[in-house]
């Protein structure tokens, strides 16, 4: 794979950018950290305005159904639960506007923000008295350090901690959107943090099973904006294909440690995901040997139920059928202070993004 | 004194007087307060700002100071922020019963330093206590008086063209609170700039009607208190990305926590909106007092995006700054 | 998703580590990294090391985020 000339400066990739024989394009990235990275440096406003960026399912809090969340919120009302879960998911609204473990946690159920997994496996150490219930959200870049986690409440016998197995893969919900009638999207930023465990080679079906531009970018705006020049460059030649332009940090075939620890402790499983309904081996749950670490089994909790209809558009928003803006309560009914829609909860949800860093 | 404060400290009989003469007049010692009345009896001149602010912040210790040096801090620099020189102020506990008394103590010591640096005189104040779970440990209210030393100072005398100033590095306290009520999140010496700004305030009065506007951005962060002044206006703001005075630590906790230090709270800095040909001469006044040793020019008033404050990013690109929405909280995604 | 940060290894016990970038430090793991060394960088993601870096990729991307968020003085 190609590595890129790195001494460009912005313009000049501006320039290359305006110069290419192309048309209308519509790209998508699916890593919130590349949303909150475009909306931040405001590159959109420095791309011609035939290139549209699209946000897509890049945010694993965005993409956790409202049910799940219902359930999750259910549990923390119990006595002796102790909930553990990354800054990202307090605020997250369930089905019920409002409703969000910040707010139970001011009625008293028990919520602690953690950094890492292993963050609150020492909770349930310090809490012996309490079930710690952590919420392991994320994707693949996430889920090797969840399994470390589970690795380790086993090695110490610890009995009071278990994870709700939120985590999602990549690649299905590319293809559950690919497969969507009139998905007019022609090429991927492709995540380079997720790439940095599965390797570049991951998101090669991209171009040779769908004909899209694939190039796996970094989080800096040059890696960007490279990213962006190259996806269409590749348009304009007509020939899509797989480039890294991450490879500081992306090999071609990942991180195989991380790997391993992943496929020790959990299995591929059928997931909803908010927006795009029921994908097939989307995500991943706890291997049988290891269901004493489910929270869903320890405490029944009924996670996966389909989705209600909403006026909420957060679904085609993450599909690229809508933009944020577009979505009739999108600032006015939906605020980031009062959410709806989980994409206008996390900081790096579309709609939060869109609203934050507005572009002039 | 008893090791904690009970609901009896709070009762108004023998132990309220207990913990008033032997707390906090001897740490506060001053004429008006020496005397116990019901209220203070001052010297005032013809204006005045009046202010107030309660303080519930947690932890109540936190690197780089405490409740005590906040709640007398914040209402100084919202006295001086109007054009008062700060005088006269109250200062009311509401105590949770069991509040150690040696907190107490430590708390009171922290208003009393605080309010000699600032040159106040604490000369009224009050005493509550209540049941236990019906307040975190501690709240405080200050009010405070000061005299009118700079008329019209306000958002409404800002004219295209002005320099907006910041008095130094930006997004410290709030990134010291958050790491300490987070200890386990990430190890650092970043500490609260929590100072009074009486004296940094007070050298830009000298700038007569050029000094258009003063404001402490605490809550909200930079980029809250600057759309304060370009809402509903028809002027913009517009900040410069590469001017920014940002710690390194700061900037480096923030990217690991996805925070944006222009949200994060400040209680030891000003901004300041000044005529551009005197916005030199603004720094170096800054400059020479220990509050404003970092002060940098970090935007200019502009026509084109009424009533926004737009940060022009280092990369080139630009952005609308809007208020903050809800708290930052760190995140991993 | 996937906020990850280039930190220096200072501290390494077995697979616990210390990160630090200007002063801040972070206790990290690095059970995904093979034979990781005191002052090697990696890229952190929730307290987990998931790649090595260069010392001059690392500082490249440290100084491309301070020269993205502000200049630092």
């Amino acid at each position: 794979m190609p590595c890129f000339e790195r001494d460009w400066t912005a313009e000049q990739v501006c320039r290359a950018i305006r110069a290419l024989p192309i048309g209308k394009a519509r790209l998508m990235e699916v890593c919130g950290t590349h949303t909150v990275a475009i909306a931040r440096s405001g590159i959109r406003r420095m791309l011609p305005p035939y290139v549209e960026l699209l946000s897509g399912p890049g945010c694993p809090v965005c993409v956790t159904p409202a049910s799940d969340i219902d359930a999750i919120l259910a549990l923390s009302a119990e006595q002796d639960i102790m909930i553990a879960t990354y800054g990202d998911m307090l605020r997250v609204p369930g089905s019920r506007r409002g409703d969000s473990l910040r707010r139970r946690s001011t009625e008293g159920a028990q919520v602690r923000m953690v950094y890492s997994p292993l963050d609150a496996v020492a909770l349930a150490e310090r809490y012996p008295g309490k079930q710690v219930v952590f919420l392991g959200v994320g994707f693949e870049t996430t889920a090797p350090g969840t399994a470390v986690a589970i690795a380790q409440a086993q090695a110490k016998n610890i009995q009071n901690f278990t994870v709700v197995p939120l985590l999602k893969t990549v690649e299905p919900a590319l293809r559950a959107l690919l497969r969507q009638p009139d998905f007019a999207v022609d090429g991927f930023l492709c995540p380079g943090h997720v790439a940095v465990i599965t390797g570049a080679e991951a998101f090669r079906f991209l171009p040779e099973e769908y004909g899209r531009a694939a190039v796996v970018g970094g989080f800096e705006p040059m890696d960007i904006l490279l990213s962006v020049y190259h996806l269409l460059r590749q348009l304009a030649e007509g020939k899509p294909t797989l480039e890294n332009e991450y490879t500081r940090a992306v090999t071609a075939n990942g991180n195989p440690l991380a790997r391993q620890a992943v496929a020790q402790y959990f299995t591929p499983c059928d997931a909803v995901w908010r927006g795009l309904g029921s994908i097939p081996r989307s995500g991943l749950t706890l291997r049988e040997e290891y269901r004493q670490f489910d929270a869903a089994a320890r405490f029944g909790l009924p996670l996966g139920r389909a989705e209600k209809p909403s006026a909420c558009r957060c679904g085609q928003v993450i599909t690229g059928y809508c933009p944020p803006r577009e979505c009739p309560l999108f600032g006015t009914v939906c605020l980031p202070e009062n959410p709806v829609g989980p994409c206008m909860v996390s900081g790096e949800g579309a709609c939060a993004a869109a609203y934050q860093y507005k572009e002039v | 004194m008893d090791q904690v404060i009970t609901l009896d400290y709070g009762s108004g009989g023998r132990k309220t007087a207990e913990l008033i003469d032997e707390l906090i007049v001897p740490a506060l010692e001053n004429e008006a307060l020496r005397r116990l009345d019901d209220g203070a009896v001052l010297l005032g001149e013809e204006k005045l700002v009046f202010s107030t602010d309660s303080f519930v912040v947690s932890p109540r210790f936190f690197p780089g100071g405490d409740i005590g040096k906040l709640a007398v801090c914040g209402t100084v620099n919202d006295v001086a922020m109007c054009g008062g020189e700060p005088q006269y102020l109250s200062l009311s506990f509401i105590i949770e019963e069991g509040l150690p008394t040696a907190e107490l103590k430590a708390i009171i010591a922290s208003v009393a330093q605080a309010a000699k640096d600032a040159g106040v005189q604490i000369v009224t104040g009050d005493t509550k206590v209540v049941e236990k779970g019906k307040c975190d440990g501690i709240y405080i209210n200050t009010a405070g008086v000061g005299f009118l030393r700079r008329e019209n100072l306000s958002p409404d005398r800002i004219q295209v063209g002005d320099a907006v100033i910041v008095s130094g590095f930006v997004g410290d306290h709030g990134t010291a609170v958050m790491l300490a009520r987070e200890p386990d999140l990430l190890e650092s010496t970043i500490a609260s700039d929590c100072a009074p700004l009486h004296r940094a305030a007070g050298k830009l009065w000298q700038l007569g009607d050029d000094l258009r506007v003063l404001r402490d951005p605490t809550r909200g962060g930079v980029a809250t208190t600057l759309n304060e002044f370009t809402e509903k206006r028809c002027f913009s703001i517009e900040l410069e990305e590469k001017g920014l005075p940002i710690r390194p630590s700061v900037h480096a906790a923030c990217e690991i926590l996805g925070l944006d230090p222009l949200y994060c709270a400040n209680e030891g800095k000003l901004l300041a909106v000044v005529a551009a040909d005197r916005a030199e001469e603004a720094l170096s006044l800054l400059r020479g007092c220990g509050e404003g040793e970092n002060a940098a020019v970090i935007g200019t008033v502009t026509a084109r995006y009424p009533g926004k404050v737009v940060l022009k990013t280092a990369f080139g690109g630009t952005r609308v700054l809007s208020k903050l929405s809800g708290a930052q909280l760190p995140r991993i995604c | 998703m996937c906020l990850a940060v280039p930190l220096k290894i200072v501290e390494l016990n077995g697979l616990d580590a210390v990160g630090e970038w200007e002063g801040v430090r972070r206790r990290i793991r690095v059970d995904f990294i093979p034979d990781p060394q005191v002052g090697q960088y990696v890229i952190v993601h929730a307290g987990f090391a998931i790649e090595r870096l260069s010392e001059r990729q690392a500082l490249e991307d440290q100084q491309a985020f301070a020269e993205v968020e502000n200049a630092l003085l």
